[in-house]
């Protein structure tokens, strides 16, 4: 993760904080997006770059703004929000930090979809707290959780003479949101530690989700601790006991022709050369794959070719992304 | 107005694996059959294809194949003097919905119960004495027993095509099985699958301390397989998306891979999805049922009459659509009268982390549902209970299903949950890591139970199901136990630290355990102590037949899905060879 530890942690200086500097500095950590930036509008993907530039037509230092917006969250929540994550999650020298990963784009297009207002969510009353083995009991959907609590962190920082949560040191920051998870202030009707638990929960899926959700960008969280992601098949692996797993992950998002890499003459790497996907030798997916097949090959072999920058917005026929 | 549709001899309520099943057993002898899945029709081409399948955030995180609870919740409570409240969102149980239902996302670990299981009471009594059994619990004897039970289960194995190794062969005790299962006819079908390396280290360490170490029996197949029916099964990739997830590989044993394809075909079968059954209609009599009321998508109402009714819903469903159709009595905890919702279990786990250094590459990810290595030292009544003073046990495996992330991160004791400590300990920590499991039983008492909720309503207006639960000290001190043995392993497994704990009371619904809710609708050898005989057949209804891991008097170490579908099978023996020929009470009362 040398790219990352170029990356300086988004709060630790607030007097020079800007997103719209830690943007550049990821578009420069990977080359394609940036030479082509056009195709990151095509596809729509709200996980490039422009991740971290939407929603701040508050602050005079983001007048520049990206394409890619957000869609949920209103300035005052993208500024929380951007600052908070990046505390859950920070960059450092050991892999990208939840901004980076894009874990507010993802964060934002769950709180503005389905699952924001509430599906698989009973939603029916009379409410009451319960305990806590009845697990959560308040009338709010995810996005009117946020959206309260919100409001109510802000009003809370105010009332306390403070400055907005963005603008503390990394140490007060941590020191508020700590604040947050172990007490129950009241966060406009939101308890802080019900709404603490459900910001990390958040941060965490956004970090290690598949980057199809706009989060785990270029699957940089997987490469970090070795997932491989949406890959099918270990079968010729899993009793070569103790190897050292290293070949590149697998997005959804990155194939749009329900192509999976079963074989590993496939490298998903391939799949990228967007002028030559068309006549690659694709095994197209109908669940009768021959064990016998994968038997005979090196797997070391494999592993070692494998070492794509493939990212979610490169695939140019990305229409799972879309 | 319900629209009234032509008769048919048996109508399914879930298609399921015990639906498909009964389906199956019934259109075979020439029966008309009617399947009404509340759920979508899904099949392993096109639906469960991957790379779409593997993703966690949709179908691990936010439980994309489980039952809708916005529409059909439940309610919960961990004793009846607090209110219940609804379970707003899916946590330590996920009931599936949907053609093949649970049965569709399951692991595929596929345990036999033994016959110290089946006759739990008797056997407690006759080695221990009937002092033994603390006054609060309701084990009881099933009604069956293991010599009775295995020609199905052995059917129901071969019909799934289960990977794994006997123990006990016709009374041969054989090295490398489990050898303290109860004879087994004939060997698994197919082979134990391989190995995964942290189960290896599992099978050293417990062999080194004189236990029992088999691979675990799984319906992830470890070869190609064609099973009775005519249907083929392809090898399991160790792909790491199993529990919560479908199988794209045909390689898990689900109603899609070992039976629907040839049901579906049979002219007597008719499969309507997205059917909802409201409830059971009975007679003037009460004393036998006329068919069902169900509403489909559109929400227009259909009556479908038929002289057989197969209840075959997850257990919890099953429990719920008898108190709804008010055939039998709800159990009552104060008085302890009353039967329909009675000896609610559950299973009683643990987890045990075993830490590795930077060099030892577990690979989490190449895993499947269920691999991995057990043992059954401390199952049922495998070990001495006098000194310890609980009933039950449980299994100990290193039976790891996936590295997936979002849910797999571990860190040791000690980590903040959060920041960059939190980050640095997940990096380290998550390709080095293996975790021990405990799987143990759950004894039934007259505290746990299953009713209808007084406030809390589905979609369509009827109460939600509520749930008493709480987790009984014999079962604690019995977790006590077997997470002390499972520690013992884990700290001869090669690890830098070892980490974990007994469970422990309360029980929390939030928190994923297993989805094993066994209990209210059980069988046993009287109307006085149980909802159905020995058949499977409702005391008070003879033409209603309820079978699930509701009929079990109390749950056992092994995971129950074995159980379930011998059971399937034996019912439908009975309805075929007894019933049919002679309609009514098949025990007389």
């Amino acid at each position: 993760m040398k790219k990352s530890s170029e990356i300086r942690p988004a709060a630790a200086d607030p007097g020079r904080r800007s997103f719209f500097k830690l943007a550049g500095a990821t578009v420069a950590g990977t080359t394609v997006q940036a030479i082509n930036p056009g195709a990151q509008a095509a596809t729509g993907n709200a996980a490039a770059a422009g991740t971290h530039a939407g929603g701040h037509s508050g602050s005079a230092t983001h007048g520049a703004r990206h394409a890619a917006a957000y869609i949920f969250l209103n300035a005052e929540e993208a500024r929380f929000l951007e600052a908070a994550v990046e505390r859950l999650i920070p960059a450092d020298d050991v892999g990208p930090g939840a901004l980076q990963a894009g874990v507010p784009s993802f964060i934002d297009k769950q709180l503005g979809g389905a699952w924001g207002a509430g599906e698989r969510l009973y939603r029916g009353g009379p409410w009451s707290a319960g305990t806590p083995t009845q697990g959560y009991q308040l009338p709010f959907t995810p996005a009117e959780l946020f959206r309260h609590a919100v409001r109510g962190l802000n009003q809370d920082v105010r009332r306390n003479g403070g400055k907005p949560f963005e603008q503390l040191t990394p140490e007060q920051q941590d020191a508020y949101l700590t604040s947050l998870e172990k007490g129950q202030v009241d966060l406009n009707g939101v308890p802080s530690n019900i709404f603490f638990e459900s910001l990390l929960s958040l941060t965490i899926e956004g970090y290690f989700s598949d980057p199809v959700y706009s989060g785990n960008k270029d699957m940089a969280a997987w490469k970090m601790i070795g997932f491989p992601g949406a890959y099918a098949a270990f079968y010729t692996m899993v009793d070569q006991h103790n190897m050292l797993y290293t070949r590149a992950p697998m997005s959804l998002a990155e194939d749009a022709n329900r192509v999976i890499h079963i074989h590993p003459e496939i490298p998903a790497r391939d799949i990228h050369q967007g002028e030559q996907q068309s006549t690659q030798p694709a095994i197209q997916q109908h669940g009768h794959q021959d064990p016998q097949h994968d038997l005979q090959k090196d797997p070391q072999h494999d592993l070692q070719q494998q070492t794509h920058q493939g990212t979610l917005q490169e695939a140019p026929h990305g229409n799972q992304a879309g | 107005m319900a629209t009234r549709l032509a008769e048919v001899d048996a109508v399914l309520l879930g298609v399921g694996l015990v639906g498909s099943i009964l389906g199956r057993e019934l259109t075979r002898v020439g029966l008309s059959v009617v399947g009404l899945e509340r759920g979508d029709p899904r099949f392993t081409v096109p639906d469960f294809q991957s790379p779409n399948s593997h993703d966690e955030l949709r179908f691990s995180t936010r439980k994309a194949l489980m039952q809708d609870n916005v529409r059909e919740g439940m309610t919960f409570r961990n004793t009846s003097a607090q209110t219940a409240l609804p379970i707003r969102r899916w946590g330590s149980f996920l009931p599936g919905t949907g053609l093949g239902g649970a049965a569709v996302h399951w692991n595929g670990q596929t345990y036999r119960f033994q016959d110290s299981d089946l006759q739990q009471r008797s056997r407690t009594v006759a080695r221990y004495g009937e002092k033994f059994i603390p006054t609060d619990l309701l084990i009881q004897d099933w009604g069956i027993n293991a010599a009775e039970l295995e020609p199905y289960y052995d059917r129901f194995e071969y019909l799934l095509g289960v990977s794994g190794k006997a123990g006990n062969l016709k009374g041969n005790k054989i090295n490398g099985g489990n050898p303290f299962e109860d004879a087994r006819s004939r060997d698994y079908p197919t082979p134990p699958m391989k190995e995964p390396y942290g189960s290896a280290m599992f099978r050293k360490a417990a062999a080194g301390l004189g236990f029992h170490p088999y691979p675990q029996p799984s319906s992830n197949l470890s070869q190609p397989y064609t099973n009775p029916e005519g249907l083929s099964m392809n090898t399991c990739m160790f792909c790491g998306y199993c529990e919560r997830f479908a199988c794209e590989h045909y390689a898990k044993s689900s109603p899609q891979t070992i039976l629907l394809p040839i049901l579906l075909k049979d002219k007597h079968f008719k499969l309507r999805t997205n059917a909802q059954v409201q409830r059971i209609l009975l007679d003037s009599s009460g004393k036998k049922a006329t068919g069902v009321l169900y509403t489909d998508a559109a929400g227009r109402e259909f009556e479908q009459p038929a002289t057989l009714v197969i209840v075959g819903a997850f257990a919890l469903n099953n429990v719920r659509m008898l108190l709804l159709s008010k055939i039998g009595t709800p159990y009552d905890p104060q008085s302890g009268k009353g039967n329909v919702g009675r000896n609610y279990a559950y299973q009683t786990t643990s987890a045990v982390q075993v830490f590795y250094d930077e060099k030892t590459n577990i690979n989490p990810f190449m895993r499947s549902g269920a691999n991995g290595t057990v043992i059954s030292d401390f199952v049922s009544d495998n070990f001495d209970h006098g000194p310890l003073g609980f009933i039950g046990g449980a299994y100990i495996g290193e039976v790891m299903t996936n590295g997936r992330p979002i849910e797999f991160h571990p860190t040791p004791p000690g980590t903040p949950a959060w920041g960059a400590a939190w980050k640095r300990a997940v990096a380290r920590h998550y390709n080095h890591t293996s975790v021990v499991s405990t799987h143990g039983s759950s004894v039934s008492n007259r505290s746990n139970y299953l009713d209808l909720d007084p406030t809390y309503k589905d979609a369509w207006g009827n109460p939600l199901l509520r749930i008493t639960f709480e987790f009984p000290q014999n079962d604690l001190k019995m977790s006590a136990f077997v997470t002390d043995k499972a520690m013992a392993i884990a700290r001869q497994m090669g690890g830098q630290q070892v980490a974990g704990g007994p469970r422990k009371g309360p029980y929390n619904v939030t928190q994923y355990q297993t989805t094993h809710n066994t209990g209210g609708t059980i069988m046993g050898v009287s109307p006085d102590t149980s909802v159905v005989n020995r058949y499977l057949q409702s005391w008070d209804v003879s033409n209603v037949f309820i079978i699930g891991a509701s009929n079990f008097p109390q749950n056992a170490s092994y995971n129950p899905t074995d159980t379930v579908g011998a059971l399937a099978y034996w019912a439908a023996d009975a309805i075929v060879n007894r019933y049919l020929k002679s309609p009514g009470p098949l025990v007389p009362t």
